[in-house]
């Protein structure tokens, strides 16, 4: 077996894992369905102070995210269903990492059969950014227990990876020498690292949506009892997207160096280009929603949700359909 | 930001001027320009746009009058030059100036003030805490003051209590990305109005000088003379190109190279340059990139009388990646008929079901495949002539004995007779052409230049952490709070934590 021929069986397998972690943590969720809210934890105690007050609720600190995830949650069920609910979480999380260093083999073998970084066709760039999302997770998850996104990340990797493997597959080949361009390696890392963070961050403004609405309605049960307060999880998307959005500046500005030198243009309005600056357009209108009043909250997490589908539109959807649109004249 | 929301009617002209002032600078309208412009460059990626593609724009007016009649009307096949895109466009860019100018006054006069008075409550903030102490206040103060000068925040001190801030760098950087998104404007105005840029194919073995004639086609902002056309030249010595011979995307282009020499100015020194893709030739402020090439088949036609009709290189079109290409040849001074021919050149030709076309970018195995016309001779009416396509008035298509239309494949060196002893054409061999862009972009330095400050101010602006910390010192009690002023911070409850160790000092720990 060469190389091409173990990457793209790794890939297989590593879709079929990442299945196997979002079934752990379906049960997971539909396990949790006792849990309830805990109540709202107390300020972290300055340890030399005696009686410290803590008024309000903290403004997003890591403590915040850490309030009810992982081991934490659910203190209210019984010991026994907290003890499953937290194994299927482990087991998910076990199948996560798994299929992650899969994945991660599978990456790095493809870049060995094609001699060059794994990143010069949609296959490869879905598979690359996709490994890229797990491993930042893994890493949040570590420092911050984050497994209340394992679900969504489990199964974006997987439908992710099936259509690397499937739709978007493409044998190895060299580079077209448009592409032989140290502006095209920036843009192209950088655009896979801030669509990695645009991506946990729409999935954490869909997660901000429904809890924000169980907290309003008091009904915080079942699995989002174990979802960090609404509060925190809006500020971790925020600074997904803030993280995210100078990135992508550099992407589009490193992608027009580009253009100036492969075409003599640094800006045709082709349709990558185009929806590149409706996706900046969008996540800047995001940023400036958080900090008009009455555009915080749930309308800005809707932004953050177009903003991320936009990404995968324009990486993915313009070259499946809108180039066939505009090649229907051949 | 927001206006009040007094009805508009009643106010005078000047008020009213305000009020729309107040609402075209707030944060809304700025969001809501945001998003009508990311709709409005929708149309433009999935319409043909007349700049990029005519050719696709006039297909899609003969495949659909009606719709393309509408989309015509409302500028759809000119989105990015259209008056409602540019109304957009325009509104914000004076919302941004009209939001820029003012918060510059505020960050001036916030850069001068103090840190804001100490709040009375402070138990009301995000995170507080709070000790018993004893010992002299002024020297618990102290410490305060310089652990926070230390940790670069600005102090103001009152009587028994402190304000801190720290960040200004935020709103800064704000300023900057939002003054430079300016800046990236103007550059491109400036571009768009004093700029050109054309194209012209150019034979392999021939040159091209910078003149307005010797292009093809050329575009050019309002501000643009001849005169702005640098005078240099360029002889086209030689062109190497390579393919992809494995079995993955067979004849993929893998290596290009364009053997040039430069002459600057008039009167320079020749230099010599390869031209390759992301290695355009650079003279003064232009570019010349090598955007195509292709084919152009030498053919040799004479006439009836035996004379030659017409006699070089024809260069065709590519039409796929192979670079099956289509073109004429218009041998107008035949007689005694005038001549005329039009069909393909294949590099690695071959026919089959879908017709005569080539099967590799490379010339493996030149042909052409021609079909051929004869008529009356024409008298020069002075009108140009498309030398892509044949006009075909007046022209009559030669046939086979049964009637079915004359086509014939050559290979290099072969002679084709046409019917009736009405002439013959030869195919001589072929040679290459490239197609150069030469392009002229004034305001593109200036352009990066705002680009990348723009980058570094929305990092400022993004990843510095304004935060407020107070510490009121009673007799015996302690009280330290803190506030974030936006969500990019972390570890706010550690600094008030070490904050408050720093103001009991050493006595407490003793305690
Ligand atoms: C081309 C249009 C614009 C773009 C791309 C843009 C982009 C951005 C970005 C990315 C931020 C985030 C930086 C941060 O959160 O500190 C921001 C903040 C801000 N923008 Fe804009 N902006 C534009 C136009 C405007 C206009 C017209 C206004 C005036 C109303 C404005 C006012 C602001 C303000 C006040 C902030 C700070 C918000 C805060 O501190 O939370 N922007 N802008």
């Amino acid at each position: 077996m060469d190389y091409a021929e173990f990457s793209f069986q790794a890939m297989v397998v590593a879709a079929v894992v990442y299945l196997f972690a979002g079934a752990a943590h379906t049960v997971e969720w539909a396990a949790a369905k006792n849990a309830t809210a805990e109540p709202p934890k107390k300020r972290r105690r300055v340890k030399v102070l005696v009686g410290a007050a803590g008024g309000r609720d903290e403004m997003g600190d890591e403590a915040g995210l850490e309030a009810r995830a992982g081991d934490g949650g659910a203190r209210r069920e019984t010991e026994n269903d907290r003890l499953r609910v937290d194994q299927f979480g482990r087991v998910g999380l076990a199948f996560t990492t798994v299929a992650f260093f899969v994945h991660l083999a599978a990456v790095v073998t493809r870049g060995l059969a094609a001699d060059r970084a794994p990143w010069a066709n949609m296959h490869e760039f879905t598979a690359t950014s996709l490994a890229l999302l797990v491993g930042a997770y893994l890493v949040m998850n570590l420092k911050w227990s984050m497994r209340w996104l394992g679900l969504f990340v489990a199964l974006f990797s997987s439908i992710g990876l099936g259509l690397a493997v499937t739709v978007f597959y493409v044998d190895v080949s060299p580079l077209v020498p448009s592409l032989h361009s140290t502006w095209f390696m920036f843009h192209i890392s950088a655009a896979m690292a801030s669509g990695s963070a645009f991506t946990v961050g729409a999935i954490a403004s869909v997660l901000y949506i429904v809890r924000e609405r169980a907290e309003r309605r008091g009904e915080v049960r079942g699995y989002l009892a174990k979802l960090p307060d609404s509060r925190a999880i809006d500020t971790f998307a925020y600074r997904c997207a803030a993280f995210a959005f100078p990135m992508f500046t550099f992407v589009i500005a490193a992608g027009a160096i580009w253009a100036q030198y492969a075409w003599g243009r640094y800006w045709g309005w082709d349709p990558k280009e185009t929806w590149s600056l409706i996706t900046w357009a969008v996540y800047a209108a995001y940023l400036h929603a958080r900090s008009t009043a009455g555009w915080r909250g749930t309308p800005a997490a809707i932004i953050s949700i177009i903003g991320g589908l936009l990404f995968w539109w324009n990486y993915v959807g313009i070259n499946l359909f809108v180039q066939g649109l505009h090649s229907y004249a051949k | 930001m927001t206006g009040d929301k007094t009805r508009a009617s009643a106010l005078t002209p000047l008020e009213f001027a305000r009020f729309l002032w107040t609402q075209l600078t707030s944060m809304r309208t700025a969001l809501s320009l945001l998003f009508l412009g990311a709709l409005a460059a929708i149309p433009g990626s999935l319409i043909p746009q007349r700049p990029v593609s005519p050719a696709q724009v006039d297909k899609f007016l003969t495949d659909n009058p009606r719709l393309g009649g509408v989309y015509e009307a409302l500028g759809l096949f000119n989105v990015y030059t259209s008056p409602w895109f540019s109304a957009i466009y325009l509104l914000l860019l004076i919302s941004l100036v009209g939001c820029i100018i003012p918060r510059c006054f505020v960050y001036a006069r916030a850069l001068r003030a103090e840190p804001v008075a100490v709040p009375s409550r402070l138990d009301r903030m995000p995170v507080s805490a709070s000790a018993p102490r004893s010992g002299s206040a002024a020297s618990a103060l102290d410490r305060g003051e310089a652990w926070l000068k230390q940790h670069r925040y600005r102090v103001r001190r009152e009587r028994g209590a402190l304000s801190a801030e720290r960040g200004y760098l935020r709103e800064f950087g704000n300023l900057v990305f939002h003054i430079s998104l300016v800046f990236l404007l103007i550059g491109i105005t400036w571009t768009v109005t004093f700029g050109y840029r054309g194209t012209s194919n150019v034979l392999v073995g021939q040159g091209f000088s910078n003149t307005l004639t010797q292009y093809d086609e050329i575009s050019s902002g309002p501000a643009f003379t001849d005169a702005d056309l640098a005078p240099f030249s360029v002889v086209v010595e030689d062109f190497e190109a390579q393919f992809e011979q494995g079995e993955v995307n067979t004849g993929q282009p893998r290596e290009f190279a364009l053997l040039t020499r430069v002459v600057d100015e008039p009167g320079a020194q020749p230099r010599e340059y390869v031209i390759r893709l992301n290695e355009p030739l650079e003279v003064r402020n232009t570019q010349i990139h090598l955007l195509g090439h292709g084919y152009a088949p030498q053919m040799t036609v004479r006439d009836g009388d035996g004379n030659i009709a017409w006699q070089g290189p024809s260069m065709f079109m590519p039409q796929d990646g192979n670079l099956t290409s289509t073109g004429v040849i218009n041998a107008v001074d035949a007689r005694p008929e005038r001549l005329g021919f039009e069909g393909f050149f294949l590099p690695t030709g071959t026919v089959d079901e879908m017709g005569p076309r080539s099967l590799f970018p490379d010339a493996l195995k030149p042909q052409v495949f021609l079909t051929a016309y004869h008529g009356p001779p024409k008298h020069e009416t002075g009108v140009p002539t498309n030398v892509h396509t044949l006009d075909k008035n007046g022209l009559e298509q030669f046939s086979r004995p049964d009637g079915s239309p004359l086509a014939f494949k050559m290979d290099v060196g072969e002679t084709v007779e046409l019917p009736d002893g009405r002439g013959t054409i030869t195919f001589d061999g072929y040679q290459r052409w490239v197609r150069l862009q030469v392009s002229h972009q004034p305001g593109m330095g200036f352009t990066l230049a705002s680009v990348i400050v723009a980058v570094l101010g929305l990092c400022l602006s993004l990843f510095v952490r304004p935060r407020r910390l107070w510490v009121r010192v009673d007799d015996d009690r302690l009280d330290v709070a803190g506030l974030d002023r936006a969500d990019a911070r972390t570890g706010l409850a550690d600094e008030v934590e070490q904050l408050a160790e720093s103001v009991l000092g050493e006595e407490t720990r003793h305690d």
